[in-house]
């Protein structure tokens, strides 16, 4: 019908003008990328992965901060950017039944644990104390560098802290907690001695969002893996080590990462969307009103990699004139290098021995032969004038 | 001025308290029973929830497979056993051996105090064996314990081929954290005694063992299997130990969510779990387990092997097989599934069972309520001045006169009941052999019947009591016994109901209105005889009949009458070989407390 095919005609049109207008598009896309590219306003990051819980039946939390350890080392924050703190008795628990592995999916798929881990403080390192001094630089000059957040004010930290938790506390390793005012101001402490660009704040505990709910330092993101009031739940128990290996907030967080590659432009409204409640059972949730760009322009790969950037500069640099030697005075001697190639010597060349090879089997054969032939033909005694 | 030390006030209270005596006294009581009741709504029901976080949150799968092989080996046990005549040790040592298992044998002997006729053993020698299974990674700091009892017979042959066979596949896995140790006891209760008290360090009940020449940790859990079939149709779990003591309902919560889980029966006191507690007959069905529970606290009996683990804080449970005419049966392989799951649950404590303290208390304060109201009253009663005599000067003289009397009135009842009281518990072991020369009857009966005669013998006392003593009792001195037998039955039903709840309050429920209504006042012929329906003799005869109903098995006079012998019995023998508390509890401060009751009855 006539319609139709104006419809048609009329869509083709409006294709190919837009198409046109793309082509623009795509060429101050280009600026706007680099424009982009270049907006971050970060040199060089750092993680600071926290697992706040020891014990046996708390195999998940290692293996959920294992598992984001192993993501954020794929995407090129290098060990020496990274601050474990694990109480890492997992591993060798006497009651696994896999010694010297973490599992973090079922039927024993992934190996999280691995031989290149590097647990920066461990078992009863994991204090509420070191966690603070670690954020605000106050350690013993004792301290070695692996140990420390030496981060700047071109740096970018993501922290990620996963356990047991309440509503406004955390609890570390059965003995302490930290509250969410003291959290707040370790940050504030961060931002004024300008030891962070921009902060993103991942936690995956029980009634997650209290803990977000004090900050009030500049440029900070959090999400959570649940709202005050709520439970964060586990995701897969394994039968054959008799525990839950996950919980559900950091797996289907880790489904998520897997498809971001250093190049990825993925950016944090699609990390908003991670778990929905559908997937998730609690709602997980997020602060941004700290954070001083918009959300959509927040690369993924800002916080969970280590892109290296390089820096445009508009100026010019005035290189100045070689130096006029004054005649006389100075007195110039010129060098030179020794030959690297001497070709002459190469050219005017003695042609090189061969080595002596013994004739073709053949060749012997054959001349055996005709000797032999001789001989039996001629007599043996004419040998004795031979030897 | 406050409120008791405002004179106006104060009478107005004391008036108060005395006009309401009677109704508050009945008030309490009834409340305090109602309550009981009440808590039948909810009674000992099995819950799949855990307060323990680390056996909670894990699961884990069964594997185990060689339950035909564990059959087998129940039969060569069982062969060995008869060749033997008792323990077959060599043999036992040389299988779990075996297995892997590092295996010490220990020997013990016992010479009971009087022959025990329901398992006909006077001198006991047998010979306990275990084997430790040491955990391959874990320092050996703790340890769980699997026993199964040799019973002379074809009994419990199963339980030890599971034992071996769970042995076996334990040794093979590595996520093992606490030593595991598996025991074959001889002569139930005494070997376990005997093994624990060598395990321990303690010897508390004059037994002769060797000492143990090898050790695990410290115990954490320990279950007593008993199984004397092939195949079962329901398991039963039993929690009763010594005194009264329970372990932790967490372990038979998991017990019975691993039941669940796997799709085998569970029953606790031989009946199962029922849901419909809002009719009348599921009701009257829990009514009925709780009940049976009580009682079979309240004697203080060890129901199981386990019981004698309790005492030293060590969670402990007894399952035994049953095998009924139900159609769908469970096979071996299954309950060593079962114990499998749970051996890897508690395997993953990481610290000793809580203790958990219950609600009972409350019940017994409105009990005791009314005891603590009389003796209020009394002591009211006593404050008001003595009636002055005209002279003056010889007042003094008097009110020393009587107050010396009046001391001397109370202390003399209570010095006698106590010292029948210490006859109650010493002579019938003591006189045995005269009894036995002068009068037809084994040693049991003998010791039986004199304990009986030393009772009813106390019953003649008043008269004798009365005797002794110079002049009349005045009517100030029985009010002052009364206080102090109210005030003693009191402290001592509170103290009672600490340590073994179930046999304080059924010794309140009897005791109490005792205590509230007796005075010299009262019709004398009727009164006796209620005091002696309610005296703790009569309760345990009754309590016989009443447990026997309880468990659809009634029985004639004649046969309950012989069962209440062999009652009193056992329990004397619990106490020695044991340590049982009921006895020496009943013998010296219950009775006697009584006697003071029949005291004031017959005051003269």
């Amino acid at each position: 019908p006539p319609i139709v095919l104006f419809y048609v005609e009329f869509e083709r049109k409006c294709r190919s003008h837009v198409s046109l207008l793309c082509c623009h598009a795509s060429c101050f896309g280009d600026e706007d990328n680099a424009g982009q590219f270049f907006s971050s306003g970060h040199t060089n990051n750092w993680a600071v992965l926290v697992c706040t819980s020891r014990f046996w039946f708390n195999y998940r939390h290692v293996a959920n901060t294992l598992s984001v350890y192993r993501s954020v080392k794929r995407l090129g924050i290098p060990d020496s950017h990274i601050v474990l703190m694990l109480a890492d008795d997992m591993a060798c628990n006497h009651r696994n039944p896999k010694p010297a592995t973490v599992f973090s999916h079922k039927n024993m798929e992934l190996n999280v644990y691995g031989d290149d881990v590097e647990v920066d403080y461990r078992g009863y390192e994991v204090t509420v104390e070191n966690f603070l001094r670690v954020l605000t630089g106050r350690l013993p000059p004792s301290t070695p560098r692996s140990k420390r957040l030496l981060s700047d004010d071109r740096s970018n930290i993501l922290i990620y802290l996963t356990g047991h938790g309440g509503n406004g506390f955390l609890k570390f390793q059965d003995s302490e907690e930290i509250s969410n005012v003291e959290l707040a101001d370790a940050f504030e402490q961060m931002w004024q001695k300008r030891r962070y660009n921009e902060l993103l704040f991942i936690i995956d505990t029980c009634q997650g969002a209290s803990m977000y709910e004090r900050f009030y330092s500049p440029n900070l993101m959090a999400l959570a893996s649940s709202q005050v009031g709520e439970d964060s739940l586990s995701h897969q128990p394994d039968l054959a080590i008799g525990v839950h290996l996950m919980d559900r907030y950091t797996f289907y967080l880790l489904e998520f990462l897997e498809d971001i590659h250093p190049a990825s432009k993925t950016n944090m409204n699609d990390l908003f969307k991670v778990c929905p409640k559908s997937q998730c059972v609690s709602t997980p949730g997020h602060r941004t009103d700290l954070f001083l760009r918009d959300p959509g322009s927040v690369l993924i790969t800002d916080f969970f990699g280590s892109v290296r950037k390089v820096e445009i500069t508009m100026e010019t640099i005035n290189l100045t004139d070689p130096i006029n030697p004054v005649n006389g005075e100075l007195q110039i001697r010129k060098y030179s290098y020794v030959d690297q190639l001497p070709v002459s010597e190469i050219i005017h060349q003695k042609p090189k021995q061969k080595d002596w090879h013994p004739p073709d089997g053949f060749i012997l054969g054959l001349w055996t032969l005709i000797l032999l032939v001789f001989f039996k033909l001629y007599g043996m005694k004419h040998l004795k004038h031979i030897f | 001025m406050g409120l008791l030390s405002d004179p106006n006030r104060r009478r107005a209270l004391i008036s108060l308290l005395t006009r309401l005596n009677s109704p508050i006294c009945v008030v309490c009581y009834m409340a305090g029973v109602a309550w009981f009741m009440g808590l039948a709504f909810e009674p000992f029901t099995l819950r799949t929830y855990m307060s323990e976080n680390a056996m909670g949150s894990t699961m884990v799968e069964e594997r185990f497979p060689a339950g035909e092989r564990a059959l087998t080996t129940g039969r060569e046990f069982s062969a060995h056993k008869k060749k033997a005549g008792g323990m077959p040790v060599d043999w036992l040592v040389k299988t779990m051996q075996a297995r892997g298992l590092e295996v010490f044998t220990q020997r013990f002997s016992r010479k009971l105090p009087f022959p025990d006729e329901n398992k006909e053993r006077y001198m006991v020698k047998g010979t306990n064996v275990y084997g430790i299974l040491r955990a391959p990674r874990a320092p050996r700091t703790e340890a769980l314990v699997l026993s199964a009892p040799c019973t002379p017979g074809d009994s419990n042959n199963q339980a030890v081929g599971l034992l071996l066979g769970l042995a076996q596949y334990f040794r093979n896995q590595i996520y093992w954290a606490k030593d595991i140790i598996f025991l074959v006891n001889e002569h139930d209760l005494i070997g376990m005694q005997a093994w624990l008290e060598g395990y321990h360090h303690t010897n508390t009940t004059g037994m002769d063992w060797s000492p143990l020449q090898g050790r695990g940790g410290s115990i954490q859990a320990a279950l007593s299997l008993e199984l004397s079939s092939d195949v079962i149709t329901s398991m039963d779990l039993v929690l009763e130990g010594l005194n009264g003591q329970l372990p932790n309902l967490d372990l038979a919560n998991l017990f019975y969510a691993f039941c669940q889980k796997i799709g085998v029966l569970c029953t606790i006191q031989g009946k199962l779990q029922r849901n419909d507690w809002d009719s009348v007959s599921g009701y009257s069905h829990s009514v009925q387990t709780m009940m049976l529970m009580v009682m079979k606290q309240a004697s203080g009996r060890p129901w199981g092997d386990h019981g004698l683990f309790l005492r030293y804080h060590i969670e402990a449970a007894s399952i035994k097989g049953i095998n009924s005419f139900r159609q769908y049966k469970t096979d071996v392989t299954t309950i060593g599934r079962l114990l499998e799951g749970m051996y890897r649950k508690l395997n993953n404590l990481l610290e000793p069972f809580g203790l958990l303290l219950t609600d009972y208390m409350l019940i017994l304060t409105l009990l005791l309520h009314l005891t603590v109201v009389q003796a209020l009253d009394l002591w009211v009663q006593l404050a008001t001045p003595p009636p002055r005599t005209e002279d003056g000067i010889t007042d003094k003289e008097q009110v020393r006169h009587t107050y010396y009397f009046r001391v001397l009135s109370v202390l003399t009842p209570l010095v006698i009941s106590h010292l029948t009281g210490v006859a109650l518990y010493t002579l019938p072991i003591q006189f045995q052999e005269m009894a036995v020369e002068q009068f037809p009857v084994s040693e049991t009966e003998a010791v039986v019947l004199t304990a009986i005669g030393v009772y009813t013998a106390g019953l003649a006392l008043p008269h004798n009591t009365h005797r002794l003593l110079s002049g009349e009792g005045t009517e100030q001195g029985w009010r002052v016994l009364k206080l102090v037998a109210v005030l003693y039955l009191a402290v001592l039903l509170g103290c009672t109901a600490l340590i073994n709840f179930s046999l304080g309050f059924i010794l309140a429920l009897t005791l109490v209105p005792v205590a509230a209504f007796v005075t010299p006042h009262v019709p004398k012929v009727l009164s006796a005889f209620i005091l002696v329906i309610l005296s703790p003799a009569c309760t345990l005869l009754f309590s016989v009949f009443f447990f026997q109903e309880l468990q659809e098995l009634p029985v004639s006079f004649q046969e309950g009458w012989l069962l209440y012998l062999s009652v009193i019995s056992q329990g004397i023998l619990d106490h020695f070989l044991y340590g049982s508390l009921v006895y020496p509890l009943i013998a010296l401060l219950v009775y006697p407390c009584w006697l003071l009751f029949w005291n004031i009855l017959f005051w003269k």
